[in-house]
């Protein structure tokens, strides 16, 4: 049960890494190398807000959010959209994708470095128990999963029950005929990254109160959401959320019942199963 | 073509004037080069430990109007490099510094892998190297295969049998029980840790009820600290790195972890620690340590808050400053900066610094700060190899 409940904690904190991810490549087509250091300048945000000004740090998701929108638009369609238009296929955009936001995530991190400087952060927030069937756990943590559980259900809603998001999958699914019934692929593909965006964006925000980070930790949540995102299917947001949800259980229950030395072995010995067997992911579509 | 040789002749001339006149120039500073982590993950010990204290003794020199060399006082120009973490990266940061920047004095880097890796160049060019942030058992060993190379910061060994005297003391006085869980992060620092102090736990007639040990960089450590609270543990010894060290103390906090005694390692000092965890982190043992009470130690945190506009840390800080003044009292002692005479200068001086007196045995710093606590804001040497004004350690009461 605690293993359980641990294991659904982390898993809801690793989806929150994921998510954005996975819109921004499963419909942007964008390979967002940057996504660890979108998520740290969030980090920085909040602790900025929460230090200086007071700000309550559930409450500056709404202060991060639309900022996060806004610039993630601008990037894209500033830098990543003249790489879409001259890209005369996915493999070309792709690389070319990787390398342009790991330039940005060159960019991020240095003006994070002149900003905060190279130390670690950490406050205090909400750190005190709650009991569940009799162990305690970090308040924060909970508070996570729970707008984790809010953010991905409104995605998915959002994704499979309106208008707007019925384009957005069908650009998912291919561009090209999304434009031929009349959907603004340019645009959806804007809303999608700047979507995926806001999601990592909230994510830091909300990982923040119980994570310590600094300007150079970007890189380690950019691996754990490919990862996931790789194993739950590109683009598919059951599919993070799934395997988010299985690594935090695997390593939790490896962590308690093994060794905690093996986390990493595990996540990445059920990452090697899911490429052997099912190497589109678990929700991801056979590509033909 | 006359009027071609003329120019050859000219540009000559202007070169060989321009030449003489940075030769002069460069008689009148005294180049100091570091390269250290300003990216990467040793970035956040270093920028708390490291860079505050370059730029703090750059101020404090200058301000003097530079280092007494002879009879002439020369101020110091910095060069800074970041070396990404990375060893290859610092390696070749030395050697540009060297050939190309032509500093006169190199400063140490930060960890003790990087320190490693950039001794045989150092020794290669004969530069003094006085390293800090650098912990390892084999120094002596090192110092004789390099003879430039200084260890200022202690031993892993002296750290971790320190935790095994402090805990065996407080046993002995009644305040603690027989049993202790120890963790460690799996990298260079917390095994090697580990390796010494285990065994040191076991001999001091501790029963080691809960051990393990967890990748580095992993902040999700509730299974930690849940196996060592059902242990029922005394204490809770955890050789960690920066990132754990915070997330073993929230873990605790929130689990209740109720020992009497709680121990974590690197970050502990860190002014960041007692900021986030306020009254929590009271009782809290962790690596390293100074006498806070000193009148030097109290203007040298006087005056790094003032010159950086950040706290020291209660451990590495002052002894990398030190260092620096180790360095600047060797030079002046030599009267020159010629590297021959002041290694040789470090070699057999005594030095007054913000630590007090510093000495070295072999080029080996033996008497250092092994083991702190947070007592009412404050974090307390509370063991030492041999230096004036440990402080007596309490029992952890609640995390409250």
């Amino acid at each position: 049960m605690e293993i359980i409940i641990t294991g659904i904690l982390l898993g809801g904190a690793y989806a929150l890494i994921a998510v954005g991810l996975t819109i921004q490549y499963g419909v942007a087509r964008i390979m967002n190398l940057a996504t660890g250091e979108t998520l740290v300048a969030s980090c920085f945000c909040t602790f900025w807000m929460f230090n200086s000004l007071k700000i309550n740090p559930i409450l500056g998701i709404f202060l991060i959010a639309p900022a996060a929108f806004i610039l993630n638009w601008a990037i894209y369609s500033l830098l990543l959209l003249p790489l879409v238009r001259r890209a005369k296929n996915k493999a070309m955009l792709e690389v070319d994708s990787i390398l342009a936001t790991f330039g940005i995530l060159f960019l991020l991190e240095g003006l994070m470095l002149v900003g905060f400087g190279g130390e670690y952060f950490s406050y205090s927030f909400l750190s005190t128990s709650y009991t569940i069937a009799g162990t305690a756990y970090g308040l924060n943590r909970i508070v996570a999963f729970l707008a984790a559980v809010l953010i991905t259900g409104t995605l998915y809603v959002f994704l499979t029950h309106t208008r707007y998001g019925t384009s957005v999958r069908a650009v998912a699914v291919d561009p090209a005929a999304a434009g031929l019934v009349a959907i603004n692929v340019d645009r959806v593909s804007a809303f999608a990254f700047a979507l995926g965006g806001v999601v990592t964006a909230a994510g830091g925000t909300l990982l923040s109160t119980f994570y310590t980070f600094n300007a150079s930790m970007g890189v380690v949540f950019t691996m754990k959401a490919l990862i996931i995102v790789i194993m739950g299917g590109v683009g598919d947001v059951r599919g993070a959320v799934i395997a988010a949800l299985i690594l935090g259980i695997a390593e939790t229950a490896t962590a308690t019942l093994i060794d905690p030395g093996l986390t990493i072995a595990a996540t990445y010995f059920l990452f090697i199963l899911i490429l052997l067997f099912r190497p589109q992911g678990l929700f991801g579509r056979q590509t033909t | 073509m006359r009027v071609s040789n003329l120019c050859k002749a000219m540009s000559i001339g202007l070169i060989s004037v321009m030449i003489g006149f940075s030769s002069v120039q460069a008689q009148d500073v005294i180049k100091v080069g570091m390269s250290a982590a300003k990216t990467g993950p040793l970035s956040g010990g270093t920028a708390v430990t490291q860079w505050p204290n370059l730029k703090l003794w750059e101020h404090t020199v200058n301000a003097k109007g530079g280092i007494k060399v002879g009879d002439k006082r020369m101020p110091v120009k910095i060069f800074e490099y970041d070396d990404r973490s990375h060893p290859t990266d610092a390696v070749k940061n030395i050697q540009r510094m060297i050939n190309k920047d032509k500093v006169d004095f190199v400063v140490a880097p930060y960890g003790t892998g990087i320190n490693l890796a950039v001794a045989p160049i150092l020794a290669k060019y004969g530069y003094p190297h006085i390293a800090v942030s650098s912990i390892t058992d084999k120094g002596d060993e090192f110092t004789k295969r390099w003879p430039n190379m200084f260890l200022t910061l202690g031993t892993s060994t002296g750290f971790a049998e320190s935790v095994a005297d402090v805990l065996k003391k407080m046993r002995d006085q009644g305040k603690i029980g027989n049993k202790v869980a120890v963790v460690n992060v799996a990298d260079a620092f917390g095994i090697e840790l580990a390796h010494v102090g285990k065994p040191a736990l076991e001999k001091a007639g501790f029963e080691i009820v809960y051990e393990t040990s967890y990748p580095l960089g992993t902040q999700d450590l509730a299974p930690v600290i849940n196996g060592a609270k059902n242990a029922k543990p005394d204490a809770f010894v955890a050789f960690s790195y920066p990132p754990d060290t915070f997330a073993l103390t929230e873990q605790a906090k929130i689990s209740n972890l109720e020992v009497k005694a709680f121990y974590v390692g690197v970050a502990t000092c860190f002014p960041a620690f007692e900021k986030r965890f306020g009254s929590a982190a009271q009782g809290i043992f962790g690596a390293g340590g100074i006498n806070p009470d000193t009148p030097e130690m109290k203007a040298y945190f006087k005056s790094h808050l003032e010159v950086t506009g950040v706290a020291a840390d209660y451990w590495a800080s002052a002894t990398t400053y030190a260092s620096l003044q180790v360095l600047e009292q060797a030079i002046e002692r030599a009267g020159t900066i010629d590297h021959p005479q002041v290694i040789k200068t470090i070699k057999n001086g005594t030095f007054d610094t913000v630590m007090g007196k510093i000495t070295f045995d072999g080029n080996i710093n033996r008497k250092f700060w092994t083991m702190g606590q947070w007592q009412d804001g404050v974090f307390y040497g509370v063991a030492s190899t041999g230096l004036d004004g440990e402080k007596e350690p309490i029992i952890k009461t609640g995390w409250k």
